[in-house]
């Protein structure tokens, strides 16, 4: 029908004659760029905490915590309930005999390279079989810690955030001394935001005695997880609670998710100031088209014509606007390293992350905008009299 | 009703209300036009001339009374059915030609053809062949903004007759135009009307223009004074 050819025809018209609101139209793209770089600023910061949180868990290692102690800083596990759970169902072997791992977690002070202020760093203790049970762990600079010595090695994220953890460095935590001996990366998930220590040395430097504070061990398969929670139910001297590593891990990545809110609530507010700039641009655009309106309605050019260039030209510009506000955050954000409080007080090393479902949150902003700026002076052009054709001239 | 008739006015009254005041252009005006006339319509300043051509038009309608095309009304057709209607049966030329700035001559006078089924093929000859018709074939790329009033107004004409309208509807045709360039176009208006047949309207404040036209209507305070000519 000839309302396509119609419509294209108008909808080119408008986009030849936006040079004459350049600077209106310009503004409202602008905007709608800022609101879309921002929101995305914020789901990429929530992702990529997200992401650094969850890859980190695994659904085949079971993960042992006291009785309600939410996380690993405040639990406890005495030595003589992990040589009971070495006995649990369906933890798989390797040649060093089970694959279960009881670690300690204390916290180190550090100082983030980028603000200077102070903050808690985890430091794990772990033996062998805990290395072995972090399958993408990869030593990449120096060497391991010697056992029963004072060495430690640091993530890559800790490397990379904060002052004086550089290979050869003395770390001083209250009376102890540490140093840096090694430097290693577990495919960027949260343990990279950790120093690593032999489980031993740390029991006795923070008087733990032989107990530890949490335990993981490796299952034969992901659904072996039922029946070690059986056992452990079953034996009045463990009280403990199992879950995955992964449900642990995807419980403490809420953390950040409040993030993700904070910035749709941000974006939407911005998005309304974006919005009243971009009515006054579009309502502007149709009064200085008004004289063009009138005469192709004059001409037989349908209302409907005249509706869809005008609310066209609104998604043009709010899209192109969507469009440069990811290539800035794309730019700006993607990759971005960062630091923040993850689950139990201490701090988390994660980037920030854009994926295509992020983008399409931002497209879908960039046409909320659009629509809504474009709806209502796209219905003024399409009721503008025909008659104001042959009031004046351009 | 005639066969020769092409527009019939009866007991038209037109009204606007400015405010809380009410102002009558039209009461009762009765008026016929016939089928390949010419007609210019003059009048003092406010007399309603703009108003008369924009209800023949179908861009206004009357507060009451009927307005027949081709013994069929128009007054009390729905805006999109108006649109279609204009686009099938009138030209309009206005006294600022109305021009699309951003589209060059060709691009202008194809306008009308977009609301056609017509192949881009059919509308490029088309197009030719009524630029040809106003001597401004060698100007199909040229913008508005290159060209003189005359030759805007002549591509405007162009556009007005590319559909083949049986009416033209003319506003002050010449009104932006010196004498020499005025005469051009009235001769064109001229010869659309006793070559191709079209039935004009025009409306003008100059009695010089008026003489190009077979008949002349002086419109004052809402009547037909005189019937000249
Ligand atoms: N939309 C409108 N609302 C209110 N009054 C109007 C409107 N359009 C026209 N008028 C009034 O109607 C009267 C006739 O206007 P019209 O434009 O038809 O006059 P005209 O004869 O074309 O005048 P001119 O020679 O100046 O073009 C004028 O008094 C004008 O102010
Ligand atoms: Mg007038």
């Amino acid at each position: 029908m000839s309302l396509v050819s119609q419509s294209s025809a108008v909808i080119m018209m408008n986009v030849r004659s936006l040079p004459r609101r350049f600077w209106m139209s310009a503004a409202m793209v602008f905007a709608s760029a800022v609101v879309v770089a921002i929101l995305l600023a914020f789901l990429a910061m929530a992702k990529g905490f997200e992401t650094t949180m969850q890859s980190a868990g695994s659904d085949d290692v079971a993960f042992f915590l006291r009785v309600s102690s939410a996380a690993e800083l405040n639990s406890t596990v005495s030595n003589e309930q992990v040589n009971i759970l070495t006995n649990a169902p369906g933890i798989a072997s390797n040649e060093n005999g089970p694959i279960i791992s009881p670690e300690l977690y204390v916290i180190v002070d550090g100082v983030k390279k980028s603000s200077q202020t102070k903050a808690n760093i985890p430091l794990r203790g772990i033996n062998q079989q805990g290395i072995a049970l972090r399958e993408n762990f990869k030593l990449t600079q120096g060497r391991m810690y010697s056992t029963g010595t004072n060495e430690l090695i640091v993530g890559q994220g800790i490397l990379d955030e904060f002052a004086g953890f550089e290979l050869g460095d003395e770390i001083r935590s209250g009376k102890n001394v540490w140093t840096v001996v090694g430097v290693f990366t577990t495919g960027g998930n949260v343990f990279e935001s950790e120093l690593w220590a032999d489980a031993k040395v740390i029991q006795s430097l923070y008087n733990r005695g032989s107990s530890y504070q949490s335990v993981r061990a490796k299952l034969t398969s992901p659904d072996q997880i039922e029946p070690i929670k059986a056992f452990v139910e079953n034996d009045p001297r463990l009280n403990q609670d199992v879950q995955s590593e992964k449900s642990y891990f995807s419980e403490q990545s809420k953390g950040l998710s409040y993030m993700a809110l904070f910035g749709r609530v941000i974006s939407t507010i911005m998005a309304l100031g974006a919005l009243a700039g971009a009515l006054n641009t579009m309502y502007t655009s149709v009064s200085d088209r008004a004289g063009e309106i009138a005469t192709l309605r004059a001409i037989g050019f349908s209302h409907i014509s005249a509706f869809i260039g005008t609310l066209t030209e609104a998604l043009v510009l709010s899209v192109i606007g969507g469009i440069l506000g990811s290539i800035a955050a794309f730019i700006f954000f993607d990759g971005l390293s960062a630091a923040t409080l993850g689950g139990s007080f201490t701090q988390v090393v994660f980037q920030f992350q854009l994926t295509s479902d992020l983008f399409l949150q931002g497209a879908t902003m960039a046409l909320v905008i659009g629509f809504i700026s474009g709806l209502f002076p796209a219905w003024r052009a399409a009721r503008l009299p025909v008659v104001i054709a042959f009031q004046n001239g351009r | 009703m005639s066969e020769d008739v092409l527009f019939d006015l009866v007991n038209v009254s037109k009204k606007f209300v400015k405010g809380k005041e009410q102002i009558s252009i039209f009461d009762g005006l009765n008026m016929q036009i016939n089928k390949g006339d010419f007609v210019a319509i003059m009048g003092p300043s406010g007399s309603g001339k703009t108003t008369l051509l924009n209800m023949l038009g179908g861009v206004d309608q009357p507060s009451s009374g009927e307005v027949s095309f081709d013994n069929q009304r128009i007054d009390n057709l729905s805006e999109g059915k108006l649109a279609k209607w204009r686009a099938n049966n009138i030209g309009f030329i206005f006294q600022f030609y109305n021009l699309m700035p951003m589209l060059n001559a060709f691009r202008n006078v194809e306008l009308p053809l977009l609301l056609t089924n017509m192949s881009s093929k059919e509308r490029a000859q088309r197009v030719q062949n009524a630029l040809k018709l106003v001597g401004l074939d060698d100007r199909a790329k040229h913008m508005p903004s290159e060209m003189s009033g005359g030759q805007q107004q002549r591509v405007a004409i162009a556009r007005a007759v590319v559909s083949d309208p049986k009416l033209l509807l003319c506003d002050e045709p010449t009104g932006d135009l010196d004498r020499k360039t005025a005469d051009e176009i009235l001769e064109t208006l001229q010869l659309l009307n006793k070559e191709f047949g079209k039935t004009i309207v025009m409306v003008t404040h100059d009695p010089s223009a008026a003489k190009y036209a077979k008949h002349t209507l002086h419109l004052d305070k809402g009547e037909f004074v005189l019937e000249a000519k």
